[in-house]
Order: structure tokens, then sequence, then C-alpha cells
């Protein structure tokens, strides 16, 4: 029964933490949410710097060849401070390319995304048609395809390589309402794409790090609105009192430490099943993905509501999470069809 | 960081299974799968004694108290096998899991020979008299008195909610041995003897109708003057050390138990066709989940080996169990529909997802109902200030 964090697991999170807190500040952010939603200081220092980008790649390939439960210990605290970088797609990518590409891709690619020198993304659409090696069609919703430069696309059978200067690719970009993560538009003319060798274990791959990427974020992200909103009800006095010695205010707060605590347990138990290889890994990621998507919605439309006025202003970085929050809800599947894909598991398809 | 056990711990797993298969299989198979902490008491108690004469009783004590000095993983091992063997709750868990270990940290010598070897042994059944009418969720409000009268304890007042009372042979008591006190002071803790004219215990008929609980009255109730923990006035300190010893070991066993019943339900679902409903689909979905993070947040828990704080979310865990069964009561009934509020039953007996439903409304209360571990949880693990007390 050893299910709590190494020494190395414990010191990678804390190198993480005081990482992000430093570099990915509120100005920075709100710097990168008013041009491309990149902040490229950030990236740029996680990358060269710290070196913990290559984190999940295999030593050969550049990387550090460690597990998911150190990379969760990385996204949760990228995803507390809400920063600007692609590192979800950066994941996704190199993840896809790792299981399912030939050792040509890997060799090609994987150094480069772990030295951080390519900002690398993923997207799938039905809609994507392949003659050959050449794509064409629109790809929507795709975060940070604004800036990234290699892709991992798919159509949902199949998945290729894709790069950003391929003649007959642009790219849209709408208003993103979470300005740190831009969703982008791809259309795609004739545009030649690498077949991966795997394309399902490229994809299988890809998703699942991108779910414990998105709730690792999701838990980092919920944990700062509680600290945040817990450091306001401290400060803010009315009628004579600490809002926060209020029970009205503390049962919202512990509500929202009960589910982030389960949060917590749901990350950590999906990125070490797949660590180990456990039957249950599926399952896990699913609820993970679900439940802490749910707990930071929950979390930061709590901490707009405990901050009062101040929270529904432009200047409180509450929206900053709000936003994000949402983001995550929706982003690589709502809700309802990661626990519909729970429920298929246990009670077989639905009639 | 570890989703599993050991090989060892898996060893020792196999050896608990193959010991509680066998005698729900055998011996005791008329116990099998009793769901209410009362029926069949007489048997149970005979249980207690099987258990204890296979050195099962009690393994987290030391071997020199009937125990094994078993480690907490094998503890928690013991307790998920012995829920998953289908065996009904402990009669004496009180005693095991309570009484025991205050006497084994607070008690003298004298009291550790007097005591530990018949609750091992599944002969002195312990019952617990802390809640009174009036002291509820405000634990320390007691008002039952005790004073010393010719060499003995006196003690009059009355306790609630003393599980178990009416087939237990000790019941330890929180009482209030100095005049003018209040709230945690001045309390002492006393262990009596329960078959005596000074108490008297009634029985309480709960919403499922099963009477698990009692009302424990005391009128010139005696007991030996050296028969308490501690020293007067240290009662509550007592007290609170021995709700610390719940440390969760119980849980994952607990969970044993949620499982069969989340499965019980998953079956009718799929047995009545209401497995095709896609919001039925949902709250399953959100069942299983959160069965599953309350036995990764039981493993956080009891992996956390550094004591010397506050574990912040090992107290979010009580509200966490308790909301869940009591949302899958409900899950149950919409499950059932209108056929689970009937029974061929003429004694008001159900079934389980029905009793799960009735029974499950307690959960959010016994221990510390949510509305009080929301203001654990505020004030201790986030530090928040704490609520102005009155003055009534």
């Amino acid at each position: 029964m050893d299910f709590a964090f190494t020494d190395e697991q414990l010191m990678i999170a804390e190198t993480a933490q005081s990482f992000f807190v430093d570099n990915a500040t509120s100005e920075r952010t709100r710097k990168a949410m008013a041009s491309d939603g990149f902040d490229r200081e950030t990236w740029r220092a996680f990358c060269q710097e710290l070196g913990l980008s290559g984190l999940l790649i295999a030593e050969e390939f550049g990387g550090s060849n460690l597990g998911m439960v150190e990379f969760a210990n990385i996204a949760e605290a990228a995803g507390a401070q809400v920063a600007a970088i692609p590192l979800l797609g950066q994941t996704m990518v190199g993840q896809a390319i790792a299981a399912g590409g030939t050792q040509e891709q890997k060799s090609k690619w994987l150094p480069k995304l772990a030295g951080g020198e390519i900002i690398a993304t993923a997207g799938g659409s039905a809609d994507l048609q392949a003659n050959g090696k050449k794509l064409s069609g629109k790809i929507g919703l795709i975060p940070h395809g604004n800036i990234a430069e290699l892709f991992v696309l798919s159509d949902g059978s199949n998945a290729w390589i894709v790069e950003s200067n391929a003649n007959g690719f642009s790219v849209e970009t709408p208003t993103t309402m979470d300005q740190t993560r831009p969703l982008a538009t791809f259309i795609l003319n004739d545009v030649e794409g690498e077949p991966l060798a795997n394309s399902d274990a490229a994809m299988a791959a890809g998703k699942a790090g991108g779910w414990i990427c998105l709730a690792a974020e999701a838990l980092g992200g919920a944990q700062s609105c509680l600290d945040r909103t817990v450091a306001y009800s401290k400060e803010r006095v009315q009628f004579g009192r600490a809002i926060g010695s209020f029970q009205a205010y503390k049962h919202r707060a512990a509500d929202m430490m009960i589910e982030i605590e389960q949060a917590r347990s749901a990350v950590y138990w999906a990125a070490c099943a797949v660590d180990e290889g456990s039957d249950d890994a599926e399952l896990a990621i699913h609820a993970a993905k679900a439940f802490c998507a749910d707990t930071y919605f929950k979390c930061a439309g709590d901490m707009i509501q405990l901050h009062g006025g101040i929270g529904f202003t432009w200047e409180h970085d509450a929206h900053i999470f709000f936003k994000r929050a949402r983001s995550i809800q929706t982003m690589l599947l709502d809700g309802n069809w990661h626990r519909e894909a729970v429920a298929t598991m246990l009670l077989g398809e639905a009639a | 960081m570890k989703l599993g056990f050991s090989k060892a711990e898996e060893d020792f797993r196999a050896e608990c299974a193959d010991w509680l298969n066998g005698q729900m299989a055998g011996e005791f198979s008329d116990i099998k799968g009793i769901a209410t902490l009362t029926a069949k008491a007489e048997r149970r108690k005979e249980w207690e004694q099987q258990l204890a004469a296979n050195n099962w009783s009690c393994i987290g004590w030391p071997t020199e108290w009937g125990g094994r000095g078993a480690s907490l993983a094998e503890q928690v091992i013991f307790a998920e096998e012995y829920a998953r063997a289908g065996v009904p709750g402990r009669v004496n868990h009180i005693g095991i899991e309570l009484a025991g270990p205050t006497i084994l940290t607070f008690g003298t010598e004298e009291q550790k020979k007097q005591f530990l070897p018949d609750i091992a042994a599944g002969k002195t059944i312990f019952c617990q008299g802390f809640s009174e009418p009036n002291a509820g969720s405000d634990l320390a409000s007691v008002r039952t008195k005790a004073r010393v009268e010719n060499g003995e304890w006196v003690v009059n007042g009355q306790k609630i909610w003393t599980s178990l009372a009416h087939i237990s042979d000790w019941i330890f008591v929180v009482a209030r041995s100095e005049e003018g006190t209040k709230g945690p002071k001045g309390l002492t803790f006393l262990m009596m003897p329960i078959d005596q004219p000074g108490i008297e215990i009634r029985g309480i008929k709960q919403i499922n109708g099963d009477a698990e609980f009692n009302e424990t009255f005391f009128t010139d109730a005696k007991c030996a003057e050296d028969s308490l923990i501690g020293a007067p006035g240290e009662g509550w300190k007592i007290a609170m050390g021995l709700l610390a010893f719940e440390r969760g070991v119980s849980t994952l066993g607990q969970q044993m138990g949620f499982r069969n019943e989340l499965d019980e339900i998953i079956a009718a679902a799929k047995a009545n066709g209401r497995a095709s409903d896609p919001l039925i689909r949902q709250r399953i979905a959100k069942a299983e989940i959160g069965l599953r993070l309350m036995r990764y947040g039981a493993l956080r828990m009891l992996s956390n080996t550094d004591h010397s704080k506050v574990d912040g979310a090992a107290l979010t865990y009580k509200i966490q169990w308790a909301t869940w069964r009591r949302n899958l009561g409900e899950l149950a009934m919409d499950v059932l529909g209108q056929a689970g509020e009937i029974t061929d039953n003429n004694d008001y007996e159900w079934s389980t997802l029905s009793n799960l439903f009735l029974y499950s409304r307690s959960d959010t209360i016994y221990g510390g109902t949510n509305q009080i571990q929301r203001n654990l949880i505020a004030e201790r693990a986030l530090g928040m200030p704490r609520e102005p007390r009155g003055d009534l």
C-alpha cells in the first residue's frame, strides 16, 4: 500500500509549482491574452531552463522517460496558474508519435518536441478527406492551432503528421472565450500528410495524454480557486466579522475542498493506472476527465460568487480561471460523453 | 506512487480470504450476508469468539494482548476481505476499534489485564455512551453527572444513540464530574458494567423498522472508583483521543459493502430495462466514479505516514462517503421504481436496496452531520475563522 508520491515525484511537483508561480504570472498571462494566447517567455523557460518539456519522451529521443504521475505533477502546476502555454498539444502529439509513429518519425520529431524546438497540436474531424497522402477539409476548435507548427490530424480512423508550412494549409483564428488557449480552425486543400504507422495506437495514446493533461490542469486550477477564495475570506470584513467566519461561506469552501480532494485522487489514480498498464486505465481516464472538469467549473464559479462584485471584474483573475474551466469541460469531449463511456463499461451499450 | 499492494500483502489477502470464505461456507453460513447490525445477535457473539480462537479478532493489536501486530496495510486487507466474503458487521467493533485502543493507550496495566483479553476473546462487548439528547453535534455539552460516593462512582443522566447497548456487557461513559463546569472541562471517562439495576436500556425504533440504537438511562448507576481512564476531569481528552483511533482502516472494508450495493443496482437496472435510460446511465456512471475515487482517496489517506500535521484530505472523507451513499439510496429507488416501495415481508423488513434507501439517511447524520463536517473542514483544513459560540 503505497499510493503516495515518491520523494522524486514530490521534488518535481514542488519545482514545477514554484516555476509556474514565478513565471506564469497574472501579468504575463494577461499579456498573452491580449495577443495570440501564447506566453512565449514562460514556454521558452519551461522547455529550455526547467528541462521538463520532454518528461514523457524516451531518453533515446532526448526526453527524460518519466511517467504520467510526474507529467500530471507538471500539468497540475501549469493549470494552477492558467499558464498560456501549448502543453496540451505538445503532450498529445508527443504521445501519439511515440505510440504510433515509425522509427523515422520518432527520430525526426520527438527530440524536437522534447527540446521545445517546435510547437505542436492535435485535432480531428470526420470531415477530413484523404486522397492518398493528400488531405482536404476543415478541422475546427484546435487548441493553440494559431501558433503550432506540427500537427497530428485524424479523420477518426487514420492519423497523419502535417506541418504548418505545407502547401494548401491555412489557419483561421476566431476570438476564443478562454484567451489563454485560443481555438483555431484549420483549412486544408490537398495538404500533404505523412501517415502514422499505427493510427489506432497513436490516437489512443494522444487522447489519453490529452485527457490526463486536462484533468491535472483542472485539479491545479480548482485548488487555486479555493486557495484564493479562502485567502480573500480572511481579509474581507462585513458585519464586523471576516466573511470567512460565516457558515454560509465556510460550507461552500468546504464543498470545494471535498470535490478537489476527489479530483486529486482521480488524476493520480488515472496517471498511475496508465503507468502501471492497469486494466482500469481507460475507466480511470474517463473518470478523471469528467470529474476534474466539473470540479474546476464548480470551484471557479464559486470563486466568483464568493468574491462578490470584484469577482465579476476583468481586473480580478477569477474570470481567467472561470473561462479556462469552461473550456476544459468541453475540450476533448464533455463530461456526459465520458460518463457514458463509463456506463457502457458497466451496463453495455444503451439499447 | 503505486496503485496496488505488495506480493507479501497479496499473499496475506489470500490467507484472509481462504479462512473467511471457509467459515462462511461452513460453520457460520447461517450469518452470511446479514445486513443489519442487530439480527442473530447471539450467533454473532459466537462469531466474535470464533474470530478470536483463530487469532483474527483484533489483528492490529500488539501480540501480547491477543493481536498480530498487523501493519496498516494488513488491517486494510483484512477489512476488505471480511466485507467481500459477506461476513456481517462486527457486534464488538466498538470494543475492538475504540475501547481496546483507548485502554491500550491511556489505561493502567491493571485495566489492560482486566479488559483486553476478554475484548480480544469476544467475551466482553463494549458500547459507547457519548451522545445525549442535548449533546449531539455539540458533544462537549454533556449533562450526565458522576460523583464519587463511598468509594464508587455514582452516575445519573441519560445517553442516546448507544448502538448495540442491548447486547453489550460494558459501556464507556463521558460524564460531568465537576459541578458547575461547562463544555469540555470537568468531564470524566468511566467504564461501567451494563448489567446492574441503575442502568436501563430502551430500544429506539428507526426509519427502517430496525432498532440498532438505544436510549440508556442512568439512575444511581455505579462502577468502581478506579474504573476510569485517565484522571477525573480528563474525559474530553480521552474521548477525543479515542475518536482519533478511527483512522479509516475500516473504510476500505466498508467500501466493499458499497461495491456490493452498487453492483446490485447495476444488476437491477439491467434486469428491468432502466439500464437504457440515458439519465440513469449517467447516474450509475457517477456512482461508479465516486466509489472508485473513494477507494483511491482512502488509499492516499492511509499511505500518508506523515502524522505531524492535520491531514486535511482525511477530513473530507466522512462527508464524501456519506453523501455518496445517500445518493446511492436514491438511485436505487429510481432504478427499482415503485416496486421498491412494496415488500411481501409482514415485519417491515426490506430488501437490501429499499433498506439502503431508508438507512442511508442516517449516514449524513451520525458520526458528525454533513454540516458539522463542513465546519471541521473549513476550520481545521482550510484555517477559516471559527464561528462565534453562543451562550445558551
